[in-house]
């Protein structure tokens, strides 16, 4: 049940300890690089000074803006022969931000996200076909490696080309799979259009989603369609990739392995922490990472403390799942909502089908909100006022979700573009 | 007993242009077509000669397409006949979900196509006030 039993469900106090230590290595560490040295030094910070989470509060937060700043090596801490990877994701405005690896790095991340895939159940009899990008998006070398120190039969197919996803699946009988959840609804379909029951004429029964905001009622969906077990997964390549949190059996809420982490939750405005329940931003600090040490990152990534303990028996603290990004909430007539909301009702929806799209335009000075939802083929009946009384219902549901009334066009399946399998979410062509 | 194919469209051009390509294309021959639409989007319901193969046609492109039974009663072309039937209905307590008709040979012969909720009893009502219904194979031979 447990990869590493004594770490996992390490009584508080001892965890708290062992972040202690490894706090105190890391700011040694943070302290090496250019950046830290000289932000220490200007705040006239010693490192022997920074002892515990509260003292590390009294740092400013680290943003993707300061790693851009920072290319391309203000945040190394180690000689760059002891680099064996990097990792580099490019912002838009075309500079990058890059991660660097030791070995040791690298050993200790393939261990993190071992821990993850053995919690949920996969073992070494698994045959693991892993979805995602390779290269520098940390989404597919990370669960790779991962699923090989399992010693699962790991297929490095990559993302994309669904005709070979599917002949890959059935003919290795593939039973765990990484997958974007947006991709698997589509896949879903896809697999369907061959004349294939993706429950049936499949053998899946382990399904790991991540790398965007899903839904609940999105997991549930893939769920359905696919027979298996679907678990959320949660990284970013600033904190290593996929393994920073994970969902445990019991599937209500995601560790996040305090022992690589010191994890905050706070006000995206004031920067004032949540209390547990409230919805913020989550920030966290690498404490098991040598070449690149990141101290308050702050991920744009909104969730909430989960502070019961968990049946399961691990301490490190839950997380929600994520509710949205900080940056991709869009703002109509005034009101915030996040694509999320969005999600949730309509995959709450039977007659709804897999994709939708959120069209944002400016007409007369005024912003509208149009949502095109594409139909479900099978419960289609040929009835129009049945189809018309499910335009109302979504559009009545979205209105009491996101507080403003949206329209509602029904499409056919299929129709709606998608940008290398992944689904495009949101379509502002607002003109201010 | 006569069936019908509807068909989910978008109230986009060239929506309808498709449909009736591809069952050209399949073959088959469209007897009778109408279409209602509402808040951007409608269906489109269509007689033709085969009709299970048109829907598993039109299914097989992914295309939402429901198959069903529907009654198609031969009328006079002549002022009357279709209140006729809807009298016969009405006393007998059936409602009409939805009708279209169309004429077979001006001023001879018609056919209303009509969807009520009781199928089989309708039917027999029907017949038994000495109306003539039609099958799939006596639609394409009108
Ligand atoms: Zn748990």
């Amino acid at each position: 049940m447990y990869w590493e039993k004594d770490l996992e469900i390490m009584p508080r106090e001892e965890l708290v300890k062992l972040q202690r230590e490894r706090l105190h290595k890391t700011i040694l560490q943070a302290a090496k690089t250019p950046f830290y040295r000289k932000q220490f030094a200007k705040l006239h910070i010693t490192p022997e000074s920074i002892q515990t989470l509260e003292d590390l509060q009294n740092l400013p937060f680290t943003t993707k803006e300061d790693l851009r700043q920072g290319f391309p090596f203000k945040f190394l801490a180690v000689p760059l022969e002891e680099v064996v990877r990097l990792h580099s994701s490019s912002g838009t405005t075309g500079v990058p931000t890059v991660i660097y690896h030791s070995a040791e790095d690298l050993d200790r991340w393939t261990n993190q996200v071992a821990r993850c895939l053995y919690m949920v159940g996969v073992r070494k009899t698994d045959v693991f076909q892993n979805m995602m990008s390779y290269g520098l998006f940390t989404g597919g070398l990370g669960m790779h490696y991962g699923a090989e120190r399992l010693g699962a039969l790991t297929i490095p197919i990559g993302a994309g080309n669904s005709k070979r996803q599917i002949w890959f699946l059935q003919f290795f009988k593939t039973t765990a799979a990484h997958i974007l959840p947006s991709y698997a609804l589509l896949l879903a379909n896809l697999i369907k259009s061959e004349g294939l029951d993706p429950k049936k004429d499949l053998n899946l029964r382990i399904m790991l989603i991540g790398a965007e905001p899903h839904s609940e009622e999105t997991r549930q969906r893939i769920e359905e369609l696919y027979g298996a077990k679907a678990y959320n997964s949660y990284g970013l390549s600033e904190m290593n990739g996929p393994g920073v949190a994970f969902e445990c059996p019991y599937q209500n809420g995601m560790h996040l392995w305090e022992d690589y982490y010191l994890l905050e939750i706070v006000n995206p405005q004031t920067g004032e922490p949540c209390a547990s329940g409230e919805v913020g931003e989550i920030v966290l600090t690498t404490i098991y990472r040598d070449a690149t040490p990141i101290l308050r990152y702050r991920t744009r990534d909104l969730a909430s403390f989960i502070d019961e303990p968990c049946p399961c028996g691990r301490t490190h603290r839950r997380i929600s799942r994520i509710q949205g990004r900080s940056d991709d909430m869009f703002i109509v007539r005034g009101v915030n909502i996040f694509p999320i909301q969005v999600e949730k009702v309509l995959m709450g929806i039977p007659e709804v089908g897999t994709n939708y799209r959120i069209v944002l335009e400016r007409e007369d000075y005024r912003d509208v909100m149009r949502v095109e939802v594409e139909i479900k083929s099978e419960l289609f009946l040929g009835d129009l006022q049945k189809l018309e009384r499910l335009r109302e219902r979504i559009q009545s549901e979205l209105r009491s979700e996101i507080l403003v009334t949206p329209e509602v066009s029904l499409v056919e399946p299929g129709t709606l573009p998608t940008q290398e399998g992944k689904a495009q979410r949101v379509l502002d062509q607002r003109k201010f | 007993m006569a069936h019908q194919i509807s068909v989910f469209a978008e109230n986009k051009p060239g929506r309808i242009e498709k449909i009736t390509r591809l069952l050209l294309q399949g073959g088959i021959n469209i007897r009778a077509i109408t279409i209602s639409s509402a808040n951007g989007f409608g269906v489109i319901k269509i007689l033709v000669n085969h009709p299970h193969q048109a829907y598993e046609l039109l299914r097989a492109q992914g295309i939402p397409t429901y198959l069903q039974e529907v009654i198609a009663v031969v009328m006079q072309d002549a002022p009357g006949s279709l209140h006729a039937v809807a009298q016969v209905l009405s006393e007998n307590g059936v409602n009409i979900e939805d009708a279209y008709g169309f004429v077979i040979k001006s001023g001879e012969m018609a056919v209303l196509v009509i969807q009520v909720e009781s199928q089989p009893r309708a039917q027999s009502i029907l017949e038994r006030n000495g109306f003539r219904l039609l099958s799939d194979e006596e639609i394409y031979h009108l």
